[in-house]
């Protein structure tokens, strides 16, 4: 038997865009064991709660996470307004489903340019983030900001997007998707990325539901969960069906979200189509008192923000599950068994983002 | 409108294992594990999920109560237990990986028992 050595894995790397630090337990070029440990950007955001009133903590809750903002300042709205029994407008709902979609494009776009970038594709990651760029123009055009958006309250949106803009949306929708398929051929076809990407890293369909993987690692493995189909926002009106594969390895997980790209598309349309007429936002009465499991669909998967008032201005608690977190698990099992050369492209295919998960 | 029912369940810490134990039966998986300082007491809820059925079980206990970990059967149980031990310095017995308060690292032990917000400055005091 080989003997065996620890290479330490982070939190500096060239592959990771945020620190993580995995103890790598190695027996000649195989992984045998994977000890992760996080802590390096833990910003103690929940705690802020006490200090920041309930409708002022939706600027700290977005600054959670710098790609998924919006999400994450809707998925906290949404359980102030069910704890308060707030019913918001029909528009404004379609509104966040929009902005939410217009976020999982950008996140996901990212996500194909850093993993290009992982396995040394360099064009790939700049058309990948060239096409990025449209998306974030609409995020900036409809609701001021590229990355913070700022749109999302308690009781609505701030922003309403005009019909002439909304059609232009949709417009401009169509040769955007005509680059995105041009782009995922290469994604999902091409052979030398397959080479790097098929039977590396897999986590079979049990061991992702007995771990709680969520999102794209979930559905790559086989495990049919998107918060979604639980019918908050816009989402209970529109039609789609969470993106699913089946071998559970790098490939799938890539696949996974290339499909649910188009899904995005797909579901913006289809709210812009139906976008109801109508007030963004309601009056906000009264102080949150009680508690509540606000859930969401991150581009990484189930974002949870457990909320508790007490009936006065600050909320006694601000609990932030982020996707990450409880796909550390899964990564653990992925990479157990790999070869040392695929554990950046390994890591990199949960789509970690360490910012969030510390909050 | 409600988005979904969130039926929550308060156990005894006698009764943890065992409840565990039949939602792991019932192929429930752990959607997360969460602490909260009420008081004196922490509250620490169990969250479960199956075909988007929500459901949760919750403890409440005294501040140095130890608490039996579910990692022997929800192996990834482990990120939230050593994260609520290292944020509210809440003892779990058992748990398969224990980072014996490594997990997160802060400059303050036990941060969120007790937050103190040490450095706000002049735009914080309103």
């Amino acid at each position: 038997m080989s003997k065996k050595i620890v290479v330490p894995f982070g939190p500096q790397h060239p592959v990771l865009p945020e620190p993580i630090h995995l103890d790598l337990v190695l027996e000649d070029e195989t992984v045998i064991d994977v000890v992760p440990s996080i802590g390096y950007i833990h910003r103690g955001l929940e705690t802020l709660v006490a200090k920041r009133e309930f409708t002022e903590y939706v600027y700290v809750a977005e600054r959670t996470c710098g790609i998924c903002s919006f999400i994450h300042g809707m998925t906290y709205c949404q359980g102030v307004e069910q704890i308060m029994d707030l019913e918001i407008p029909a528009r404004a709902h379609y509104l966040r489903t929009i902005w939410s979609e217009y976020s999982r494009l950008h996140s996901h776009l990212l996500w194909l340019g850093l993993f290009a970038d992982a396995m040394g594709f360099e064009n790939l990651f700049m058309n990948s983030w060239r096409l990025r760029e449209f998306v974030l123009d609409v995020l900036e055009e409809t609701t001021g900001g590229r990355v913070i958006q700022g749109s999302c309250k308690v009781g609505g949106v701030r922003r309403d997007i005009s019909d002439e803009k909304l059609a232009a949306m949709a417009g401009d929708l169509k040769s955007f998707e005509t680059e995105l398929s041009d782009l995922s051929e290469v994604f999902l076809h091409d052979d030398s990325l397959k080479s790097r990407l098929v039977g590396v890293g897999t986590l079979s369909r049990t061991d992702a539901y007995d771990l709680g993987a969520a999102g794209p690692v979930a559905r790559g493995s086989g495990v049919a969960i998107d918060l979604r189909k639980t019918g908050y926002a816009a989402y209970r009106e529109l039609r789609f069906e969470p993106a699913t594969e089946s071998a559970g390895d790098c490939y799938a997980r890539c696949a996974v979200r290339i499909r649910e790209l188009f899904s995005s598309i797909d579901l913006i349309r289809q709210a812009v189509e139906t976008m109801p007429e109508g007030e963004i936002e309601v009056k906000v009465k009264g102080m949150p008192d009680g508690e509540y499991f606000s859930r969401s669909e991150q581009p990484r998967g189930e974002l949870v923000h457990y909320l508790k008032g007490n009936g006065t201005k600050h909320l006694v608690r601000s609990r932030i599950r982020t996707p990450t977190l409880t796909n550390v698990p899964s990564l653990v099992k992925m990479l157990q068994g790999c070869e040392l050369a695929d554990v950046p492209v390994i890591v990199l295919s949960i789509d970690p983002c360490i910012g969030c998960m510390e909050r | 409108m409600k988005i979904e029912e969130q039926p929550t369940t308060v156990i005894a810490v006698a009764h943890l294992i065992g409840r565990v134990e039949q939602f792991r039966k019932g192929g429930f998986r752990l959607v997360q594990m969460n602490a909260t300082q009420v008081g004196d007491e922490f509250e620490i809820n169990y969250s479960f999920e199956k075909d988007y059925r929500f459901e949760n079980l919750r403890l409440i206990i005294p501040a140095e109560t130890e608490v039996p970990s579910i990692s022997g059967m929800y192996w990834g149980a482990f990120v939230y237990e050593n994260e609520m031990h290292d944020l509210f310095g809440i003892a779990v017995k058992g748990m398969n990986i224990d980072f014996n308060g490594n997990f997160i690292r802060t400059k303050v032990r036990y941060p969120f028992r007790n937050p103190t917000f040490q450095g706000e400055g002049p735009c914080q005091r309103k």
